[in-house]
């Protein structure tokens, strides 16, 4: 069963208390939106959540993989957009029939065998987003998977949410913008 | 295929994609052909002082592919994304380690022969050389690495890599340019604690580059 849990955790960064006291728990199937202006502590809470970071008190219990869209893409430029997500889909024991599956779903699949550094922001973003969807892990966790993308774009990203809720799938996303999709909100 | 050689491999072709491995192996025949200028013609002279001189030539080549050993791979999350993963900084730093040593070491004793005939050496000098840098080479890779980590999130750690490799490289300079006995063990000796050591002071300085 996948789950994420964060208890009474609190996350200090540069000499300042982003937040405290901070509970959340995400069963099967649930999906969590982290909403709040900049600066705010989204990405921390995020980072803490899949471990990057030590939270200053409280503690993190997750139960399943986990995979995070972060603000880096970490596919590598000179690769084709297939062969870098390949790299990690191999890291995460998944064939390569998953990685294309996850193209598609993000809508990149004619862009397999265009290297990383001719790519733009939002085919990115996507990239990203399909890397998190080939590693087949069950905890996403989202930093602002809709920026820069167009309509489009975000009708597949919900979908793909969508998808990994009814499979059980647990989600933690932060975003300023909605999702298209229903999920909590919670105010940092 | 197991995590590890597939990082090795990774590093690899990183290494080699944009032809930044070629570069230490120019500027080691660059500086072996540049010395000959600056000393003059006297054969015996260059046959004498040759050999430390590659040796200087080895280590400032080492210092080329650092900045971009382990900087660009927290720039592009690549890091986290191991981290992530469950794999442990010291060995994500062992991989890293390895490939360093494979894209530069090999090429530089290969380089060896052409700059040893520019310099005039004779072949137990060039013998004595090639064993010198098979043992010695893997120690400045893993210092190179230990720095790399270590400078990965300061701003302008160009010229700081330098300052904070170099001296630490004297050891392997010493014992690795000494025509005495028992020099090449102890060069052996101090590359092997270079080598054991350096995957866990990068690990430590990934981990604490994270928080």
């Amino acid at each position: 069963m996948t789950r994420l849990a964060l208890e009474q955790v609190a996350c200090f960064r540069g000499g300042r208390l982003l937040f405290e006291d901070l509970n959340l728990g995400l069963e099967p199937g649930e999906g969590m939106l982290v909403t709040g202006a900049n600066g705010v502590g989204k990405s921390s809470l995020l980072r803490i959540a899949a471990g990057l970071l030590a939270p200053a008190a409280g503690r993190v219990a997750r139960d399943g993989e986990l995979a995070l869209a972060g603000e880096a893409a970490a596919l590598d430029e000179d690769q084709t957009l297939f062969a870098a997500l390949a790299f990690w889909g191999q890291l995460d024991g998944r064939d390569d029939e998953a990685v294309a599956l996850a193209l598609a779903a993000m809508g990149l699949a004619q862009l397999a065998q265009v290297p990383v550094r001719l790519l733009s922001t939002g085919q990115r973003r996507r990239a990203t987003l399909a890397r998190v969807i080939a590693s087949g892990a069950g905890i996403w966790l989202l930093d602002e998977p809709a920026s820069g993308l167009d309509a489009a774009s975000m009708n597949e990203l919900a979908a793909a949410m969508a998808g990994h809720l009814a499979a059980g799938g647990v989600i933690l996303a932060a975003s300023h913008q909605p999702l298209g999709l229903d999920m909590r909100e919670f105010a940092l | 295929m197991n995590l590890f050689s597939r990082l090795v491999r990774r590093d690899l072709a990183r290494a080699f994609a944009h032809g930044g491995a070629w570069l230490p192996l120019v500027f080691y025949l660059l500086v072996a052909t540049l010395f000959p200028f600056a000393i003059g013609p006297d054969a015996a002279l260059l046959a004498k002082v040759g050999g430390g001189a590659l040796w200087t030539a080895a280590l400032l080549a080492a210092l080329l592919p650092v900045e971009r050993l382990v900087r660009p791979d927290i720039a592009s999350g690549v890091m986290d994304q191991l981290a992530i993963r469950g794999q442990s900084d010291e060995a994500v730093a062992a991989a890293k380690l390895t490939a360093h040593w494979l894209s530069f070491g090999p090429l530089l004793m290969a380089a060896t022969l052409p700059a040893a005939a520019l310099l005039n050496l004779d072949g137990a000098t060039l013998t004595r050389l090639e064993i010198g840098l098979l043992l010695g080479t893997p120690g400045l890779a893993a210092l190179g690495l230990a720095v790399a980590a270590l400078t990965a999130s300061l701003r302008g750690a160009g010229a700081l890599i330098g300052l904070v490799m170099l001296p630490l490289a004297v050891p392997l300079l010493i014992f690795g340019a000494s025509p005495a006995e028992g020099a090449l063990k102890l060069l052996a000796a101090t590359s092997l604690l270079f080598v054991a050591g350096a995957p866990f002071v990068a690990g430590a300085a990934l981990r604490a580059g994270r928080s």
